[in-house]
């Protein structure tokens, strides 16, 4: 790609690289993700291709259903690109780790809406941590909002099943980075979650993620025949 | 929590006798303080026909249990009297065979009135890892017929960073050469056998590769491809190598994440599926990625053996851990994430 003669990289993750660019004078993020060696081609090829779609779609999708996500620019399927928004700001995970606890409060509250919002939509995020979420604190009008990106591994899903393991992962990452107080912030995330999807589905969908609880292994919750 | 680290001479003349009896092994441990390995004796249980039934395999430790505890003794050539203390994997595992190998380290520990230590397998399979590899703080994967998870340490523990949603990749190699007819040999686990089959499999077949999260699920990826194979217009080896891609390349991209996540500077593979050199490969293409070093445990010490449970009783009992036998019933589910590793800080 011609653009990246001119960016930085921003971040080596594990599945992706982010350049930092400029698409016709707007500060941009080009999204590559790379071809992994240790697969093989054909599933390589499908895996990225496969996620780049989605997270084009989804990226969209969120917008439509309320949630703030990056405008795309541009997508390019063969080459696992997508050249999005750059949005200026901090990751929730690094926020939450360094304010009050009203405002981790507030925050988390206000997530758990986001969250809410997608799933209201079926929309599933796939890989909820506080690392893909970000607020935004650029001085125009984005202020304080609070953007979701990396829905890679996202997908548009009736099923409950679907929406308990969105908010399971979540769970999950917040124990293994915010280990400290992660009970606490996500008792507020499912309190803004119900506020949004209503009482009825949010007992399911609780209901549902204890029971996914209870599939893994080694729970001692799991009851024993 | 009392530090009652000694020198390093006092510790080569400690000695700490471990026990490992989760599933189909029933091992004996011993080492030094120093974690020198005098002795590393094991017998397994072989079942006549399908998995591991619990109750079989607990009555084939009760039997072999004398016997491998003076091998190993014999082995290490030291008196039961040099013993410092007595450790036991307490959990997870199948909880007819953890008693009988409780029950063993019980009586020992009574009988010489020492110390008894309560050890976590998980722990041990990471512990046996760093000690045989030299491996200081690592992104562990630990795949094995029970587990498969991605764990760094992390404040005080071993955090879950990655794990599976249903079966382990130990249990989804199994349960597939088992389905598809494959015998069970001695000497020659189901997943090597899989793994030669797998060797001259060409075609590769789109299987279902589920990562969610941090977090991967097999039993789909296991249904789908004895599927294939009944569906006909494949061969077994075909089916092999694709299993076996798609189910590593889903471990892999975990371990990939989890590395970039913490960003540590080594990666370690461990546990029985650990001996799989296809696995290995795929690591160790990572770790060159990342420009981290890349570690394996040694075949010897990969599947379950009594020695990772004498060196992890041996750093435990160093820093003051001891279970009171009144207290050493044992934990089934057990996570590792539960447990502290004073050692490591």
């Amino acid at each position: 790609m011609d653009e990246l003669n001119q960016s930085v990289l921003l971040k080596k993750g594990a599945e992706a690289s982010l350049y930092l660019s400029n698409w016709y004078g707007r500060k941009a993020v080009i999204k590559i993700r790379d071809p992994k060696k240790y697969r093989p081609i054909v599933l390589d090829r499908q895996i990225r291709s496969y996620r780049t779609i989605h997270e084009a779609q989804l990226l969209h999708q969120a917008k439509v259903a309320g949630v703030a996500s990056p405008l795309i620019y541009r997508v390019n399927v063969s080459e696992a690109t997508i050249v999005m928004e750059y949005i200026e700001g901090v990751q929730v995970k690094q926020y939450l780790s360094r304010v009050s606890k009203t405002e981790c409060e507030r925050v988390c509250l206000r997530i758990g809406e986001l969250i809410g919002k997608l799933h209201r939509e079926n929309l599933i995020h796939g890989d909820l941590t506080t690392s893909n979420m970000l607020i935004a604190n650029d001085d125009v009008d984005n202020q304080g909002k609070i953007f979701l990106v990396d829905f890679g591994l996202g997908e548009k899903s009736v099923e409950l099943e679907a929406k308990g393991v969105d908010l399971h992962l979540l769970k999950r990452a917040l124990q293994s980075t915010h280990f400290a107080f992660w009970e606490s912030c996500f008792k507020d995330i499912f309190m803004g979650y119900r506020l949004v999807v209503g009482v009825e589905l949010a007992e399911k969908v609780y209901e549902k993620i204890i029971e996914i609880e209870k599939r893994g292994r080694y729970v001692e919750e799991r009851k024993q025949l | 929590m009392v530090n009652t680290q000694k020198t390093s001479s006092d510790n080569e003349s400690r000695y700490c006798l471990g026990i490992e009896s989760t599933a189909d092994d029933f091992g004996v441990g011993i080492v030094n303080f120093d974690g020198d390995i005098l002795t590393n004796t094991v017998d397994s249980y072989v079942p006549m026909e399908g998995g591991i039934h619990p109750r079989e395999a607990a009555r084939h430790h009760a039997e072999v249990a004398s016997k491998v505890l003076c091998r190993a003794l014999t082995d290490a050539n030291i008196k039961v009297r040099d013993l410092t203390c007595i450790a036991f994997s307490m959990g997870p595992g199948l909880g007819p065979c953890l008693r009988t190998g409780a029950t063993v380290a019980r009586a020992l520990a009574s009988y010489l009135q020492i110390p008894l230590v309560g050890v976590n397998h998980s722990i041990a399979h990471i512990e046996i890892g760093k000690l045989k590899t030299g491996a200081v703080d690592p992104v562990t994967l630990y795949v094995s017929g029970g587990n498969t998870m991605v764990t760094a340490f992390e404040s005080k523990r071993y955090r879950v960073f990655g794990e599976t949603l249903d079966i382990a990749l130990g249990n989804c190699l199994d349960v597939f050469a088992r389905h598809v007819g494959l015998k069970n040999q001695r000497g020659l686990p189901f997943g090597a056998a899989v793994e030669q089959l797998a060797l001259k499999g060409k075609n590769f077949i789109p299987l279902p590769y589920v990562v969610k999260g941090m977090d991967l699920s097999l039993s789909g990826l296991l249904t789908a491809a004895t599927m294939q194979l009944q569906r006909g217009n494949c061969t077994l080896e075909d089916v092999c190598y694709s299993l076996q891609e798609h189910a590593f390349s889903m471990v892999a991209e975990v371990t990939e994440r989890a590395l970039a996540h913490t960003e540590k500077k080594e990666v370690l593979l461990t546990g029985g599926v650990a001996a799989n050199k296809r696995l290995q490969a795929m690591l160790e293409a990572i770790a060159e990625e990342h420009n981290v070093r890349f570690n394996v445990v040694p075949q010897k010490f990969a599947t379950d053996n009594g020695a990772m449970i004498a060196w992890t009783g041996s750093l435990a009992y160093t820093y003051g851990i001891v279970t009171p036998i009144e207290e050493s019933y044992v934990k089934l589910r057990w996570r590792v994430d539960k447990v502290d590793v004073p050692w490591m800080n």
